[in-house]
């Protein structure tokens, strides 16, 4: 096809009936991602303050871990974006001309405001151990442990106290930050529900209900994640000690893991009992009311995505779950499947809104089917297709391994502020 | 030097303050301030549909395409017609075969055939932008790239645009999309080139029917205005607010 007929969005757009001429899927599987992205960030920085602000002190170990994911998965909050624009190379213009009565115009100034309270949170609990590691590592031969140590120098940023003073004073900052966090984590999320809920051409999404349903899928979502990828390392590690032998060592990291586990279930269950309430509320509101978009709503939601909603995200990607995790005597095989299931079904909910509400034209009349470019043969079918939603995927765990191996989230016997 | 960590905070609050201190006398300046303080206040562009008159040649989408330079055979259209046929079952068949550019040559629509003494009533309809007056896809537009001239029409800045496709999703009339070429937001513009210059736009002159007219709305004895005003118009969905500024004579209440 000549260059000039390639139409945005026309690759994976199928149309039914009466469509009009311009109308294509142009929010495809990336903005689906945003997200998703956003939701799993905002999320696991909620788990982490369970701990650092409520003093839920048998969060602290999932709550640190937590804490240092938010940070591997933020920058991949914007990373969707990017793939998503036309014009990546003009990405910053919304810092520059800050067109404010847009949604999304913001975006910039709270994902960096965010980032801000997450690192320097990081800092402040993590300081004591940086020190720790400049005195340990002095004079050790090699030359990756002397990298290391300026590494650890830089990330000190000076202030080597550590008496009991600033220890205080470390823990008093981590505290307020973490505070201050919550609701910036609140809104970094929930305003990417109100760039969905505040457009009124869109029958399904206009919803002032979009931003809390966004918030509270979003922390059962970053809850999920954490706990999972907490079990595999803990899994992981546990492994390795029974292969050295250490089986009592063995032994004592999977209590502490299903300890942990069984205890962060019981706010995950919290939150996704809220988020389906809200959800069954909107549709219910919806059938009720009865607008004049809801012959087409209904045809599509009972109709078209059927499967996609009641079956995939309704049924198996929350009650299943949430059966899975009510039963009586959990174990951590059966919470891993719940949890897996949880993050799918958060992951349908994002699609259904997204995908699904572009799944009817604005016409009325007709419909559009999003054809997902599974094997890319342009640059546009990789960033818009499966495998740049896959890479979005894989990011956050190559950065949280690399951010692992200078500030240890998961070590039990690391001192930290 | 020593610097206890709580100088070298107060010190850097400091600084930051008195660097930002410049800033103080900066400004915002919304688009309309800056470059999109073009047009005449006294003019308030507005068109005229008259569905009665429109035979659905689709000349006005040819000229337009060529006019605005949209690749001339990509299903993308800054205007286009729409074909309503209402048979007698109260069934009511659409289409608009690559924006109705070529003429509604073939019965059938969309493949179905359609028995003429089955048709209860049929009428073509043209689509363009409605030039809103509260127009949606400026207020969601992230980088002010979309903006509203003085006399009414939105123009896009090609060379700010960054492609979030926010526009395309917060109009309710879908006549946004992506140039194929230019990878930008892209929608009708009256031919502002052509109407600041004292010109018809492209589809207004195209038109053998005079199906389609502009004028300026503020002109009470403009010949456009007084039809508005003295003959029953309606607008496009009027539900959104958006205050559409394209007028139609003898819109059925099928149209979408």
């Amino acid at each position: 096809m000549p260059a000039d007929l390639v139409v945005h969005g026309a690759e994976w757009t199928v149309k039914e009936l009466f469509v009009y001429p311009n109308e294509f899927i142009y929010w495809s599987i990336q903005i689906v991602m945003y997200p998703y992205m956003t939701g799993l960030v905002a999320g696991a920085f909620v788990l982490s303050s369970l701990y650092h602000v409520f003093g839920q002190k048998e969060l602290k170990h999932i709550a640190q871990f937590s804490l240092v994911f938010s940070l591997a998965l933020l920058p991949v909050a914007a990373m969707p974006l990017l793939l998503h624009l036309q014009h990546p190379a003009r990405a910053a213009n919304p810092m520059l001309t800050p067109h404010f009565t847009s949604a999304i115009a913001a975006f910039g100034i709270v994902i960096s405001v965010y980032a801000m309270i997450v690192l320097s949170e990081i800092w402040f609990v993590y300081r004591r151990y940086f020190v720790a590691q400049v005195e340990v590592l002095r004079g050790q031969p090699g030359f990756s442990n002397a990298f290391r140590r300026t590494v650890y120098r830089v990330l000190t940023l000076g202030a080597y106290e550590v008496d009991d003073a600033a220890l205080a004073a470390d823990r008093k900052a981590a505290t307020v930050l973490a505070a201050i966090g919550i609701p910036v984590a609140c809104f970094l999320h929930g305003y990417a529900g109100f760039i969905f809920g505040s457009v009124k051409a869109n029958a399904l999404w206009m919803s002032p209900l979009m931003p809390v349903i966004f918030i509270m899928s979003a922390v059962v979502s970053g809850i999920a994640l954490c706990m999972l990828t907490y079990i595999v390392i803990m899994e992981w590690q546990a492994f390795r000690s029974r292969r050295r032998g250490g089986q009592s060592k063995a032994s004592e990291i999977r209590g502490v893991e299903t300890e942990v586990i069984g205890k962060t279930t019981r706010y995950l269950i919290g939150f996704l009992v809220a988020a389906i309430s809200l959800e069954m509320l909107d549709l219910i509101f919806r059938g009720y009311t009865a607008m004049k978009s809801w012959d087409i709503l209904r045809s599509v939601m009972y109709g078209k995505d059927f499967f996609n909603i009641f079956i995939l995200q309704f049924t198996l990607g929350t009650f299943v779950p949430f059966i899975l995790l009510l039963l009586p005597r959990l174990t951590i095989r059966r919470t891993v499947v719940a949890l897996l299931l949880v993050l799918f079904g958060v992951f349908m909910m994002r699609w259904n809104v997204v995908i699904g509400g572009q799944a009817f034209s604005l016409s009325f009349a007709g419909y559009m089917h999003y054809e997902i470019p599974l094997i890319p043969h342009s640059l546009e079918t990789f960033k818009e297709g499966l495998f740049g939603a896959l890479l979005v995927i894989v990011t956050p765990f190559v950065l949280l391994y690399i951010i692992n191996r200078y500030v240890p989230s998961l070590r039990r016997d690391v001192e930290t502020g | 030097m020593k610097c206890s960590r709580r100088d070298f905070m107060k010190q850097s609050l400091a600084g930051a303050a008195t660097a930002a201190l410049p800033a103080c006398t900066a400004a915002f300046l919304g688009p309309r301030d800056a470059g999109a303080n073009v047009g005449d206040a006294n003019v308030r562009w507005g068109f005229l549909v008259d569905t009665e008159k429109c035979v659905g040649c689709g000349l006005c989408v040819k000229a337009c395409k060529i006019e605005n330079d949209i690749p001339f055979d990509s299903p993308v259209t800054r205007t286009w017609v729409e074909r309503y046929v209402v048979t007698k079952d109260g069934e009511t068949h659409i289409d608009s075969p690559l924006g109705g550019r070529d003429g509604f040559i073939d019965d059938k629509i969309r493949g179905e055939e359609i028995e003429p003494d089955d048709i209860a009533k049929a009428f073509f309809v043209p689509k363009l932008c409605n030039q809103c007056e509260n127009p949606p896809c400026v207020q969601v537009c992230p980088v002010g790239a979309t903006y509203q001239t003085n006399d009414g029409v939105v123009l896009v800045d090609r060379k700010w645009c960054i492609g979030c496709g926010y526009c395309i999703m917060a109009c309710p009339y879908g006549v946004r999309f992506f140039h194929p070429v230019h990878k930008t937001a892209e929608k009708c513009n009256f031919c502002y080139h052509r109407i600041s210059q004292g010109l018809e736009a492209a589809c207004v002159q195209a038109c053998p029917f005079e199906a389609r007219r502009m004028g300026n709305l503020n002109d009470p004895d403009d010949p456009v205005t007084k039809v508005i005003s003295t003959e029953r118009v309606n607008v496009l969905k009027d539900e959104y607010g958006t205050k559409p500024r394209v007028f139609y004579l003898g819109l059925d209440e099928k149209v979408r």
